[in-house]
């Protein structure tokens, strides 16, 4: 859904994981972002099994249980933030069975009361949301945000988009969380034909980008891409404060 | 009950099965689900499965009736010797057939995760057969107590990576096996050595191992007169031996099924694997089943002894047999299955695998009338894990 006549308008979304580096990071991570140049922002609930996740963000996972992060921890801290929670559009990523657990209508009425806008369940297929949960989430005003990636087929790629009540999650490769994207000619092909289908969404490229090049690239074909891990290794140097986070942000959208 | 119809086209055992798979892996399973069927049904394939079943792996395996083990626990046990097996396992049954789905199509990489380490080395072996390429992904804790089977892997060619998360066992190697997946979905099949993971891994696998309970028929018949025995008793980690000894009695209720998991040092012990007892419903790997959960959906981390049980999940056509009472679980922790090969070493001169041990230990748990037949799936043989019983066995003091 790119708007064509403003040039350089991608979209920017950034993750991290809820408690890393320390339990209660959120609380001045989350206002840095809501702060900076930053249109989405999500936040990982860290997983113990994080199955589409690579190294980096498997970690901060790991350190964020081990620092006591919770689904009950994660809405206490969004609560103190509810200021914020409508300032930008703030998407929760996390596991099938974290909902699961949890009991799936009342994590959405927890989203609801923290102004979570959607939530992105890399696990949770198409069909099954479509026939067991989609009407809980118009109920409670929830969106949901699927992925495509290379090898979805075009008819899904449509299905996807008229699934997705959120924006739709481009998988730039095959392949993990953190894997570098590579800006091959198969790369922008593949931007192509998603452009080429002016699909009634905003999609946003994700996995591997990190940097300006990766974000234009994604920006002149879609409506702009996602920055996880990239993000994740600047907070672990440790001593991060907002500036840090802003002169981070600065990298990746020209004012 | 038509057990044997299931699952649904979704790959649902009644609520536990289906296919809870990042959207890149859509297409691989997808053409998997699609045309499994058929590929098993095909009259090549069969005649490809069971040639290289027959001639190859050596099969049928005996149905051997232990005289002297039954006479000590008074009723009439027949062991199906898996353990006879190439490769020491019944875990070559599910590879021979994989392999040869693989290459009608056409994939020429081939993954695997292990435990035991006994599905990596019958995946590295029809790798070798074939000239594929293979990678297993092993626990690095698993890699340390099954040392000769990470020796026959590479041997066999087959590269074996380490898992290093978690509790760096099965589970932990199967994660990384799905991950590789994903990032190397166009030209690899995965080749699971369980009845886990999404549909349609847990029909095919259950499929392909069947011919387990298909040659107790006959050879029951044969020895005894009867097809069908009263019991049916296997060691459960995923539940594949389970699945292939069971399947065609399944829809035979007169059949009592025993499952037998790893209860590790007990099941309230903190340190267990006996999923179906302190399980919860939830998705693992991308299938809903029974598994060891805290109250947010974190896994936790089993234990047992035994590599080849140290699993938090169970497949979902077994999750859904314990929910319908089909079948009965039982429980042995790592001191009763090391007794257990010992009483069949003594008494049998078989050194079993101490998987298979957990189902001969649960036979002291079972109130059974002597004229009663019981079938037990001696699902491997116990070289591999020679290791943990010189460690902890005191073989000077037995
Ligand atoms: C000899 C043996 N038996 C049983 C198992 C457990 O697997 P399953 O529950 O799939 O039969 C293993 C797994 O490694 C094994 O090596």
């Amino acid at each position: 859904m790119k708007d064509r006549t403003m040039p350089n308008t991608g979209l920017l979304n950034i993750y991290f994981t809820a408690g890393y580096p320390q339990l209660e990071s959120l609380h001045y991570i989350l206002p840095a972002l809501m702060e900076g140049d930053v249109d989405f922002v999500e936040i990982g609930l860290p997983y113990s099994d994080p199955l589409a996740d690579g190294p980096v963000i498997q970690m901060a996972g790991k350190k964020a249980l081990d620092n006591g992060m919770n689904i009950d921890v994660l809405f206490d801290q969004l609560s103190k933030h509810s200021a914020l929670m409508i300032q930008k559009p703030v998407y929760l990523m996390g596991y099938f069975n974290q909902m699961l657990q949890f009991g799936i209508e009342k994590f959405l009425i927890a989203c609801q009361k923290v102004k979570v806008t959607g939530l992105i369940i890399p696990d949770l297929p198409m069909e099954y949301f479509e026939k067991e949960m989609k009407d809980l989430f118009e109920k409670y005003g929830i969106k949901i945000t699927f992925l495509v990636s290379p090898l979805t087929s075009e008819e899904r790629i449509k299905k996807a988009s008229e699934l997705s009540t959120g924006f739709v999650y481009v998988v730039s490769s095959p392949s993990i969380t953190g894997t570098k994207a590579v800006l091959d000619e198969k790369m922008i092909l593949y931007l192509k034909k998603l452009a080429g289908m002016k699909l009634n969404r905003v999609l946003l490229l994700g996995f591997g980008i990190q940097d300006k090049k990766s974000f234009e690239l994604a920006s002149a074909y879609l409506d702009g891409a996602i920055v996880g891990t990239s993000f994740l290794k600047q907070l672990d140097k440790g001593e991060t404060d907002k500036n840090q986070i802003l002169q981070f942000l600065a990298k990746f959208k020209k004012n | 009950m038509n057990y044997t119809q299931l699952p649904n086209p979704e790959g649902f055992y009644g609520v536990y099965g289906g296919a809870f798979i990042p959207e890149i892996l859509y297409p691989n399973v997808k053409a998997l689900q699609d045309t499994y069927q058929v590929m098993l049904a095909d009259i090549g394939f069969q005649e490809e499965y069971n040639d290289l079943l027959k001639n190859y792996v050596g099969r049928p395996t005996p149905l051997y009736e232990a005289k002297r083990l039954s006479q000590h626990l008074g009723f009439r046990i027949y062991l199906k010797r898996e353990d006879l097996c190439h490769t020491g396992a019944h875990k070559i049954n599910n590879t021979i057939g994989q392999i040869i789905l693989a290459g009608r199509m056409g994939k020429r990489r081939i993954i695997a995760e292990t435990g035991a380490g006994q599905h990596g080395v019958a995946t590295a072996t029809v790798c070798a057969l074939k000239g594929l390429d293979c990678i297993v992904y092993m626990g690095e804790h698993d890699i340390q107590r099954q040392a000769a089977n990470v020796a026959r892997m590479r041997m066999l060619g087959a590269t074996v990576i380490p898992a290093r998360s978690g509790s760096k066992t099965l589970k932990d190697a199967t994660n990384e096996a799905i991950r590789d997946w994903i990032s190397h979905a166009e030209d690899t099949h995965y080749i699971i050595g369980s009845a886990i993971g999404p549909h349609p891994y847990p029909d095919l696998v259950s499929r392909l191992q069947s011919v387990i309970s298909k040659e107790i028929k006959i050879q029951l018949l044969d020895q005894f007169g009867r097809s069908t025995p009263d019991y049916v008793v296997a060691c459960v980690g995923g539940g594949s031996n389970a699945a292939g000894a069971m399947f065609d009695f399944l829809d035979d209720e007169k059949v009592k099924l025993i499952l037998a998991e790893a209860a590790g040092k007990g099941i309230n012990s903190g340190s267990t694997a006996a999923t179906s007892q302190i399980g919860k419903k939830g998705v693992i790997h991308g299938c809903m089943t029974l598994l060891m959960q805290d109250q947010y959906g974190q896994i936790t981390e089993p234990y047992s002894l035994s590599a080849g049980l140290d699993y938090p999940g169970i497949g979902p056509m077994h999750a859904h047999l314990i929910e319908q009472r089909r079948v009965k679980v039982l429980s042995a922790t790592d001191d009763e299955a090391l007794r257990a090969v010992l009483e069949l070493s003594r008494l049998e001169g078989i050194i079993p695998a101490l998987e298979s041990a957990h189902a001969l230990a649960v036979l002291h748990q079972l109130t059974i009338k002597r004229d009663e037949v019981v079938v037990v799936s001696l699902s491997g043989r116990g070289d591999k894990d020679l290791g943990i019983y010189m460690e902890n066995l005191k073989m000077d003091e037995i």
